[in-house]
């Protein structure tokens, strides 16, 4: 009984020590006042000035632009390469998975700076377009990790019982391969697009004069001091994203009953 | 059917956004110039030599002793939480393991930077000691604020990788060594770490590099006195403009990181244990 109570405890603390901040956040959204650590009172003023601000619109604009392209672009890249690499065999394979690992394992420093020597030596202005291009090309490498296994997974008969019904190998690609690796696939979207939207090193350097995401805007406030209007649009991020999870779960409740598993 | 060839433009955008800017940090490293021009590059080893003085040698020093400690302690406080969950039903195990995540899902700069509303001069934790009328504490912008910091910042990396593992592990197993006349602490010893271990690899590698690489971090919570290796490296691309430098230090991170993958696959005999997120 004892050690019941003494586990929960310990789960109690380290989830308070992990949610402690946003706690905060969330709390200082609704305070009456510029500065941290004092409360003054209940308001809502910080969500009717956030869509007044030009400044933080135009960021979180950018940081969703950035984020559903690289993420579409990412996995359209990152399904055809997968299905690629699935055929290629050998040491061929093991040295182009190998390369696809490097960004994962890299430091993220590591490969923004790279990339910023990369376009410097293109000769490429830096701006939204560097900002968008870094993001898929980190974002790929997840996509095609999310995607392999379940080519690995689908029966390899599949594919040519439906050509051997008739089907062109373009059709059997549409209508068999991918929706077999259809959940490897959102997987690996909705990867790259939370990747995209978490972001701050890689954009951080690969942006270009007076272009900015969220993250970056939220870096140069910490050095004149956090607006509350950030903690309004962060509560208000994180609310919709849990709304949207508690969506999904219910959904894929009903289906599991459904479908009887 | 034949879809090789729907690999061949991957294979060139690697070859264009992997392999070609991996070797211009090598190149930069190497050489010397005006890395804004482009111009009159000319090899040399002085970017190497400079690192290796003292002041220098010590910005490494203190960032793999923080990142070997922030790992540490990850491993401390997560390897239980982990063990805690996975004995958990299925469903509540899900519930906590979202709990996990969720808070993933707000901006880190944010996350990172309300600690200092928690631990500041005038932060929550000194008001309450002030009303309770003790000293208070001076609790930031230093070498422990970073440590919370990357604890906070990087722990689901390792209770992650060692919860799936663990759930992987056979009953039977742990039945077997018990009716063998085991008990609870052999069968942890024995059994379940050992078997726990490609978890516990993949968590240390998943906390130690971006611990070891942070600028984030120990600029918002260091203050300006903390230097770690990434600031330098960041002070070199974003102000000082010395790029050859900077990539200098970014190469000697990335052997820093290959000697830690190499020294962790060591302890890890199964190469494919399954420790991996992927």
């Amino acid at each position: 009984m004892v050690k019941k109570h003494l586990k929960k405890f310990y789960m109690f603390l380290v989830l308070l020590f992990l949610y402690a901040p946003i706690i905060v956040l969330v709390v200082f959204s609704f305070n009456n006042s510029k500065s941290r650590g004092t409360w003054s009172g209940f308001t809502l003023r910080w969500y009717v000035e956030l869509f007044r601000d030009a400044e933080v619109l135009r960021a979180l604009y950018n940081t969703i632009l950035i984020a559903v392209l690289s993420s579409v672009i990412s996995t359209v890249i990152g399904t055809f390469a997968a299905l690629g690499i699935h055929q290629i065999k050998g040491f061929k394979k093991s040295i182009i998975l190998n390369l696809n690992y490097l960004p994962v394992l890299n430091p993220d420093i590591v490969t923004a700076i790279s990339l910023m020597a990369l376009y410097r030596f293109l000769k490429i202005d830096f701006g939204l377009s560097t900002m968008l291009l870094s993001h898929i090309a980190f974002s790929i490498p997840y996509v095609i990790l999310s995607i392999l296994p379940k080519l690995k997974q689908m029966n390899v008969h599949l594919a040519e019982a439906a050509m051997d019904l008739g089907a062109t190998p373009l059709y059997a690609l549409r209508k068999v391969i991918i929706p077999e690796i259809m959940p490897g696939i959102i997987t690996g979207g909705l990867l790259a697009f939370t990747l995209s939207v978490d972001d701050f090193v890689i954009s951080f350097f690969n942006t270009g004069h007076g272009v900015s995401n969220l993250s970056i805007t939220i870096y140069s406030m910490t050095r004149r001091g956090i607006n509350p209007i950030i903690n309004a649009l962060s509560t208000l991020m994180f609310i919709s994203l849990l709304v949207l999870l508690l969506i999904i779960n219910k959904r894929t409740d009903k289906s599991l009953e459904r479908g009887g598993i | 059917m034949n879809t090789k060839r729907s690999a061949y433009p991957y294979i060139v955008w690697m070859l264009i956004f992997i392999v070609v800017p991996l070797f211009l940090v090598l190149y930069f490293a190497f050489t010397s110039g005006d890395s804004q021009t482009f111009t009159d590059f000319t090899f040399s080893l002085d970017n190497f030599k400079r690192f290796l003085t003292p002041t220098y040698l010590k910005v490494l020093g203190r960032s793999i002793n923080l990142a070997l400690i922030s790992t540490l302690l990850s491993l401390i406080i997560g390897y239980p939480l982990a063990y805690i969950i996975s004995k958990e039903k299925p469903k509540t195990r899900n519930t906590l393991v979202l709990a996990l995540v969720i808070p993933m899902w707000m901006n880190f700069l944010l996350r990172t930077y309300a600690w200092l509303t928690l631990l500041g001069r005038n932060g929550f934790i000194n008001n309450i000691l002030a009303k309770l009328g003790l000293p208070g504490l001076n609790l930031m912008y230093n070498n422990k604020a970073i440590l919370l910091g990357m604890v906070y910042n990087f722990l689901p990396f390792m209770v992650l990788p060692i919860y799936s593992v663990l759930i992987k592990i056979e009953k039977n197993l742990v039945e077997a060594a018990e009716d063998l006349g085991a008990d609870k602490l052999t069968v942890f010893k024995k059994v379940i770490f050992p078997l726990s271990l490609p978890g516990v690899i993949t968590g240390i590698t998943m906390v130690f590099i971006p611990a070891v690489s942070t600028f984030v971090i120990s600029d918002l919570l260091g203050g300006n006195k903390y230097n770690l290796i990434g600031n330098i490296i960041e002070q070199q691309f974003r102000w000082t403009g010395d790029w050859h430098f900077g990539s200098a230090m970014s190469v000697i991170l990335m052997i820093l990181i290959l000697v830690t993958m190499a020294l962790t696959s060591k302890f890890d005999k199964e190469k494919e244990g399954g420790g991996g997120l992927w």
